[in-house]
C-alpha cells in the first residue's frame, strides 16, 4: 500500500504544480487542470476526435510492431554475431544521433503524404534503440548461464527458450519501453508536419488557432496513454523476472 | 619447514599413485589459446588419475590454467593434444553423470529456489514425483527449506551458491567438478560451506575435483591435493592428506593441517614468486 500512497502523492503534487503554473502564467498560456479535463471530456464526446485518435493509433501500432519485430530480430543477430555487432554498433549509434526531423522532407518524398510516411518516421525513431538494447542484452548476458545450460546438457532450443530468453528479457523490455515512447514521438512529429488527420495534426491546428485547452487536452490524453503502457510493461517485467 | 621436520605423516609424491579404480583420467592434456598477436600455452602436458570416490583438489597460482583443466574434464572445452576420459569413455561434450559448480553465481534470478533446483530435472523429463522427492531432499540437505519460495535476489551470495550446489546435487552426478565455488564468499561462510561440501561428498560417494586458490580449503577438504605450476600449468607436486573420510572444518586446528598447508605453500610460493617477478598473471 505505501507504493500506492506514493503514486497518489506524486499525482497530487503534479496537479498542484500545474494549477500553480496556470495561476502564475495565466490561462492564455496554460489551461487549468479542470479546464483541460473538461475539454478532453467534450473532445472525447465527438466522433471526429475518435477518427483522429484512430488514425494516430493505426500509424503508431504499425510503426511500433515494425520497430519491435525488426529491432529485436536485428538485435539478436547482431548480439550473436560478434563481428557483425562490432561493425554495426558505431554505425547505428551515429545514425541515431542524426536529428531525424531534418530528414522528414526526404521521408515524405519517398513515402508520400499518407500514413506510410508517419509509420516510416515512427520506425526511424524506434528501431535503433530497440536494436541496440536487444544486442547488448545478448552480449552482456552472464557467460555462466550458457555454460550452465551446457552442463545440464540442454538442447539448443531448450537453452534458447528456458535460459537465454528469460536471462535477456529485462534488457529487451527496457529497450522496448524506450522504443515505445520514441516511436510515438516519431509518429506524432510526422503528423504535426505533414498530415491532414491524427492527434499530431490536431495539435498543430490548435497551436495555429491558439486553442490552449485543446493542446493541453491532447497532451494529457497522450501522457495518460504513454504512462499507462509504460507502467504495464514495467509490471510485466517485474512479474516475469523477479529482479 | 618441511613436513619431515615436523614429524607429521604428510605423504608427498612426485608421481601420483596409480589409483585402484580410475574414475576420470587426463593423459597428455595440453591447451593453447590463440591470441590476436601470439599464442598462449596455458596448460600441460598434464596427466591425472582421479580414483572413484576421491576428493581431489587442484591449487595453483592465478592464471595457471586450473579452470581450463576443469573445462576439459567437463567437456566444456577440448584440448589441443591429449585425451580426457570419464568412466572409461572419452570426454566429448559434457558427459552424463558430471556436475559442475561455477565460481560465479549461476542461479537463475527469474526462478525461485525450488524451481532453480528442479530446473535440470524438468528439462531432462524426469517423472514429477521423482523430481519432487529429489528436490525436497536437496533443498533440505543444503539448508534451503525456509527459502524454497524465495527468489535469488532475496538471498545472500552464500545462499545462492547453495542453490547452485543443490541444483547440481539433484542430478545425482558421479563426478562433481567445482571451480572455486566459494571464491566470492567470506572466510567464515567458506569454512561452513566446506563442511557442507564434505557432507555432500560422503553422502553421495561421488568423486570430487575442486579447483581453488585457497590452500587452507584444499588442505582441509581433500584426500589428495595437486599443485600446479605457473603457465604452462603442469602438476609439480601431489600431497596426500591422510584425513579420515569423516572429517569437518575442525581439522584446521590440528598440527597436521598446518603441516599440509605448509607443504603446499612451500611449493606454491616458488611459483607465486615467479609470477611476481615476471609480472605476468
Amino acid at each position: 500500500m505505501p507504493k500506492l500512497a506514493g503514486t497518489l502523492i506524486v499525482l497530487l503534487t503534479f496537479i498542484l504544480l500545474w494549477q500553480g503554473f496556470h495561476l502564475l502564467v495565466g490561462a492564455s498560456a496554460i489551461a487549468s487542470p479542470l479546464q483541460t479535463v473538461a475539454k478532453l471530456g467534450s473532445l472525447l464526446g465527438t466522433g471526429e476526435f475518435w477518427l483522429n485518435i484512430n488514425e494516430t493509433m493505426r500509424a503508431f501500432v504499425a510503426a511500433f510492431a515494425l520497430s519491435l519485430l525488426g529491432g529485436i530480430s536485428l538485435g539478436i543477430v547482431l548480439g550473436v554475431q560478434r563481428l557483425a555487432g562490432n561493425v554495426a554498433e558505431p554505425i547505428l549509434t551515429t545514425l541515431y544521433s542524426i536529428p531525424k526531423v531534418v530528414l522528414y522532407p526526404l521521408v515524405l518524398l519517398c513515402f508520400g503524404l499518407g500514413i506510410s510516411a508517419k509509420i516510416a518516421f515512427g520506425v526511424m525513431h524506434g528501431l535503433i534503440p530497440i536494436t541496440l538494447f536487444s544486442m547488448n542484452a545478448i552480449r552482456q548476458m552472464k557467460p555462466v548461464y550458457r555454460r550452465t545450460s551446457q552442463v545440464m546438457r540442454l538442447s539448443p532450443s531448450q537453452s534458447a527458450f528456458t535460459v537465454i530468453l528469460p536471462a535477456i528479457l529485462p534488457e529487451i523490455i527496457s529497450g522496448v519501453r524506450l522504443g515505445f515512447s520514441l516511436t510515438l514521438l516519431g509518429v506524432l512529429i510526422g503528423e504535426m508536419f505533414a498530415s491532414q488527420r491524427g492527434l499530431g495534426f490536431l495539435l498543430t491546428s490548435a497551436i495555429n488557432l491558439g486553442q490552449i485547452d485543446t493542446i493541453m487536452a491532447i497532451a494529457l490524453l497522450l501522457t495518460v496513454f504513454a504512462v499507462s503502457c509504460n507502467s504495464l510493461m514495467m509490471l510485466f517485467n517485474r512479474q516475469l523476472t523477479h529482479r | 619447514m618441511s613436513a619431515a621436520a615436523t614429524g607429521a605423516k604428510v605423504v608427498t609424491l612426485k608421481q601420483q599413485p596409480a589409483p585402484a579404480e580410475a574414475h576420470a583420467t587426463l593423459r597428455g592434456v595440453t591447451r593453447v589459446f590463440q591470441l590476436p598477436k601470439s599464442t598462449l600455452h596455458a596448460l600441460g602436458p598434464i596427466d591425472l588419475d582421479l580414483a572413484k570416490g576421491e576428493f581431489f583438489s587442484v591449487v595453483g597460482p592465478s592464471g595457471c590454467g586450473k579452470s581450463t583443466l576443469l573445462d576439459i574434464l567437463a567437456g566444456l572445452s577440448a584440448p589441443q593434444a591429449g585425451t580426457a576420459h570419464f568412466e572409461g569413455k572419452p570426454v566429448n561434450g559434457v558427459p552424463d553423470g558430471v556436475g559442475v559448480v561455477f565460481q560465479e553465481d549461476a542461479s537463475f534470478p527469474w526462478l525461485n529456489v525450488r524451481d532453480n533446483v528442479a530446473f535440470g530435472l524438468r528439462r531432462a523429463g524426469v517423472d514429477p514425483a521423482e523430481i519432487k522427492r529429489r528436490v525436497d531432499y536437496a533443498i533440505g540437505f543444503m539448508g534451503l527449506k525456509d527459502f524454497a519460495a524465495s527468489f535469488p535476489a532475496q538471498l545472500s551470495g552464500g545462499m545462492r551458491q547453495r542453490v547452485c550446489i543443490a541444483r547440481t546435487l539433484v542430478m545425482q552426478p558421479r563426478l562433481i567438478l567445482l571451480d572455486e565455488p566459494f571464491g566470492a564468499l567470506d572466510q567464515q561462510t567458506r569454512l561452513l560451506m566446506g563442511d557442507e561440501l564434505l557432507r555432500l561428498w560422503r553422502e553421495t560417494s561421488a568423486t570430487v575435483l575442486l579447483i581453488t586458490h585457497a590452500l587452507d580449503e584444499a588442505a582441509m577438504l581433500s584426500d589428495r591435493v595437486g599443485v600446479i605450476s605457473t603457465r604452462p600449468g603442469t602438476f609439480i607436486d601431489f600431497v596426500e592428506t591422510g584425513w579420515e573420510r569423516d572429517r569437518d572444518s575442525r581439522v584446521v586446528s590440528t598440527p597436521h593441517f598446518g603441516d599440509i598447508t605448509a607443504r603446499l605453500w612451500e611449493k606454491l610460493r616458488v611459483e607465486a614468486l615467479k609470477i611476481m617477478s615476471t609480472g605476468k598473471s
